[in-house]
């Protein structure tokens, strides 16, 4: 090889790296744009009154109370079908199931679940919980589409958590003369926490944030009072925002942006709770 | 020394079981609710109508082509723009960046996949259909290209971070023999790395797409929602209409138990096959690259 | 002398082919050290899993025979498995501590036997780690994480872990390959006090540890047990002529 033809090909890996690196900050840079520039525009409507007022003046002043607290409601409701049953499953597949055609069944079905459109989650709501089992629009309906939404993915990343935990402590406790499930809980189960409560985090987020499945199973318009029972449709900010922005003429500008705002900040606490738990549990490690 | 707890685990361990299998019957629930509320489209409306051009339930035509076409055409759009960007940004973090870049990149990254698509699609009404329409000239902004950008934006996070992670997997012994022959980092990227992680990198791109398809809400409010079937792709400059938008849009409009309301459980049924069939297929694929590596580094 | 564990006819097979056992028939006298060595692939690791059951964690397609404990057949599955493995302690061939306290170690088996009082899980701790020559270095800090011990301290703790449960018999699987000299040299005095109250059973991770140690030997080739005889006579005199290759280092 001689010189002349190396140095043509750095010349091509600087052209190269200049290329990848503009493709890259293409990715990350209208992100950081989006987020100040609807943290400017909204950041004039938020106030008190804003946060815990009622939407007046057919939404067109007022507040946005009851779609924050829907949403926290529905988040709850979400939590409560999915984290059991999601956590539940993957100790099973992480510990109990064996290489056999069910073990695939169902990881074939976790898979299907997790690509489902949030659209045809919606449909199932509407078909099952609203109609069949006549829950009515609810938060009981709305909760429950979005909890099997997000079963897959909390299935996920438990199941990593719970396999990323040595095999040899489940060894050692057995030769000590622990159960199974001793060893699941006392071992474990407290040493994939962090992980697990990662992957909840980030799968609440992204319920909270979704609008397709509770639109016929949850959401209502406006409400002059806030929720009382799981039967009760509710307001949501997901869905707020979409009805304000598509469907209110005349909507001030700085309340659509300040509805956006509040979103966002929800669900950007989340995620940032999310990778504060998952760096320090990975410094924490005794392993 | 007492033994412990066996009554306990007697009840425990059939509820884990229990559990596990509670991912398959979900599935099977979801399917047969969508089977039994739009296979009756079949008998309702005749197949001629249902697979025509023409989508105005009003006067009782049903055509679910430009459907069809309006996911397609948004679709494409965004992978021809999310492929090329996803997969550079996903080699640049994974093997070009310095650690401190990459310790802010891989945040925000995944911050775009949190974000909440609503947001994009009232951004999207706000700010780029307006600025679309103005810079190319075209007499409305909510166009499939608009809805197109929107779901590179959505699409993005998932072909970065699954690409990214199937960059990582590849053995440093293969970029190491590769430098060791005198190739330049760069062509150790494009010839050994790479291809080495090929599979994995279709993967991210088949979900990608999963993603892009069953987006509803962002393509909803960006797209102008004209049922008309895309047959170029000039079409792109123009309004059109996904199969999402439109379960979405019309669902809060229809009788229960009407033949409209069957045909957009049908429809359901049509998404639900279609990214069963994607979701699968990139498994399979990324199964199959697993075993492999494994083989080759046994 | 009487034998602790007598093992009859015991066949072994594992779903992909590897560390058989082939018609093994042996004695195991208590209160001293027995050894299995051989080299690699011989079975010695399976034999002592099949012992405190172990082996049940992976896929054995086939076992046949009996393995007595006091008389009674362990492999009975009407045997309480969670008694049995209290009975028999294990140590293995890396240190595995929990991530948790050193004390929490100790006491972790105690605690899963359904033991609940403070005092006996001190007494426990103390008489454990003095019985693994332990005591001094750890007695001030055994709220500090087992991690932060270093590998010969760790391996002692993973003995006196077992040694908590006041086991009847202990199983060693090449305990010391990962350890120093000084360490190494520490586990062995150790084991020699314990035989005095234990019934030990050792793979070794070197020949030379073998003739330190054993006071009776089994030597293992390819799941079959080849020769066995006490300690003092296998290692200066071996009978079968396959033993004396591996001894003399001729194959290993």
């Amino acid at each position: 090889m001689n010189k002349s033809n190396s140095s043509t090909r750095l010349a091509y890996q600087k052209i190269g790296y200049g290329f990848l690196t503009v493709m890259a900050f293409l990715t990350v840079i209208p992100i950081v744009l989006v987020l100040l520039y609807i943290l400017k525009q909204g950041l004039p409507a938020i106030s008190w009154e804003f946060l815990t007022g009622f939407p007046s003046d057919g939404m067109k002043a007022g507040g946005i109370l009851p779609a924050i607290v829907g949403t926290i409601y529905l988040t709850i409701g979400t939590a409560i079908f999915a984290v059991p049953l999601g956590i539940g499953a993957a100790i099973y597949l992480s510990e109990y199931a064996g290489d056999n055609k069910l073990t695939r069944a169902i990881r074939i079905s976790i898979i299907n679940l997790a690509g489902i459109p949030s659209v045809v989650y919606g449909l199932f709501g509407l078909g099952l919980f609203v109609i069949f089992m006549k829950f009515g629009t609810s938060i009981l309906a709305g909760s429950l589409t979005l909890g099997i939404m997000t079963i897959p993915v909390i299935i996920s990343t438990a199941e990593e958590a719970l396999r990323s935990v040595p095999q040899s402590f489940r060894i050692v406790s057995i030769s000590l003369g622990a159960t199974r499930w001793q060893t699941i809980r006392r071992i474990v189960l407290p040493q994939a926490v962090s992980g697990i409560l990662t992957g909840v985090i980030l799968g609440l987020e992204r319920a909270a944030g979704e609008t397709a499945p509770i639109l016929f199973t949850a959401a209502a318009f406006f409400l002059p009072r806030l929720p009382t029972s799981p039967f009760d449709a509710t307001m949501a900010l997901p869905y707020h925002l979409f009805v304000i922005s598509t469907q209110v003429p005349g909507m001030p500008i700085e309340i659509q942006y300040g509805t956006a705002l509040v979103l966002i900040f929800f669900v950007l606490t989340m995620n940032i709770f999310a990778t504060v738990i998952r760096s320090r549990a990975r410094a924490r490690r005794q392993w | 020394m007492k033994t412990s707890n066996t009554k306990y685990e007697f009840i425990i361990t059939p509820i884990i079981k229990a559990m596990g299998f509670s991912a398959i019957l979900f599935v099977v629930l979801i399917f047969y609710f969508l089977i039994s509320e739009g296979i009756v489209t079949l008998k309702e409306v005749p197949l001629k109508n249902l697979f025509s051009t023409r989508w105005y339930p009003i006067e009782d035509y049903y055509g679910i082509l430009p459907l069809l076409g309006g996911s397609l055409i948004v679709t494409l759009g965004a992978m021809l723009v999310a492929v090329p960007v996803g997969v550079c940004t996903a080699i640049y973090i994974s093997e070009i960046s310095p650690g401190r870049t990459r310790e802010i990149l891989k945040p925000l990254v995944e911050m775009l996949g949190g974000f909440p698509s609503v947001v994009l699609g009232f951004l999207g009404i706000l700010i780029l259909s307006p600025y679309l329409r103005i810079l190319m000239n075209l007499s409305t902004g909510l166009t499939a290209l608009a809805g197109s950008l929107l779901l590179a934006g959505i699409a993005l996070p998932t072909i970065v971070s699954i690409s990214e992670d199937a960059l990582d997997a590849v053995p440093r012994s293969y970029r190491d023999a590769s430098l060791a022959l005198g190739a330049t980092d760069w062509q150790t990227i494009w010839y050994v790395t790479l291809p080495a992680a090929r599979s994995g990198v279709l993967t991210a791109i088949m979900l990608g797409i999963g993603r892009a398809v069953g987006e509803t809400i962002a393509v909803m409010m960006v797209t102008g929602n004209a049922p008309v079937l895309p047959t170029g792709l000039r079409y792109l400059f123009m309004p059109v209409r996904t199969m999402t938008a439109t379960i979405a849009a019309e669902m809060g409009e229809v009788a229960e138990g009407s033949t409209h309301y069957h045909v957009l459980f049908f429809i359901g049924i049509v998404l639900f096959l279609i990214s069963l069939i994607i979701n699968v297929t990139a498994s399979a694929l990324a199964i199959r690259s697993r075993k492999r590596a494994e083989r080759i580094l046994s | 002398m009487n034998n602790k564990i007598i093992v009859d006819h015991l066949f072994l097979n594992y779903s992909d082919g590897t560390e058989s056992l082939k018609d093994i028939n042996l004695f195991i006298p208590e209160h001293a050290i027995t050894v299995l060595f051989g080299p690699a692939g011989g079975g010695k690791s399976s034999l002592l899993r099949v012992i405190n059951r172990l082996n049940e964690l992976a896929d054995v397609v086939f076992l046949s025979g009996k393995v007595l404990l006091d008389g009674e057949n362990i492999l009975d599955p009407k045997i309480d498995i969670n008694q049995l493995r209290r009975r028999i302690g294990m140590v293995f061939a890396r240190p595995v501590v929990l991530p948790m306290s050193i004390r929490s170690n100790l006491t972790y088996g105690l605690e899963i036997a359904g033991v609940k009082e403070k005092s006996l899980f001190d007494e426990a701790i103390e008489r454990s780690l003095k019985q693994a020559a332990l005591w001094e270095e750890v007695k001030d800090r055994l709220d500090d994480p087992a991690v932060a011990l270093s590998g010969g301290q760790q391996q002692r703790l993973c003995l006196a872990r077992s040694l908590a449960l006041q086991p009847e018999v202990i199983l060693l699987d090449e305990p010391t390959s990962g350890l120093d000299p000084i360490s190494t040299g520490k586990v062995e005095s150790s084991l020699q006090e314990l035989k005095l109250l234990y019934t030990i059973i050792l793979v070794p991770h070197s020949i030379q540890q073998a003739a330190r140690v054993a006071d009776y030997a089994a030597f293992f080739l390819q799941g079959e047990l080849v020769e066995y005889a006490p300690g003092k006579d296998i290692f200066t005199k071996p009978q079968d002529k396959r033993a004396e290759d591996y001894i003399e280092g001729r194959f290993g």
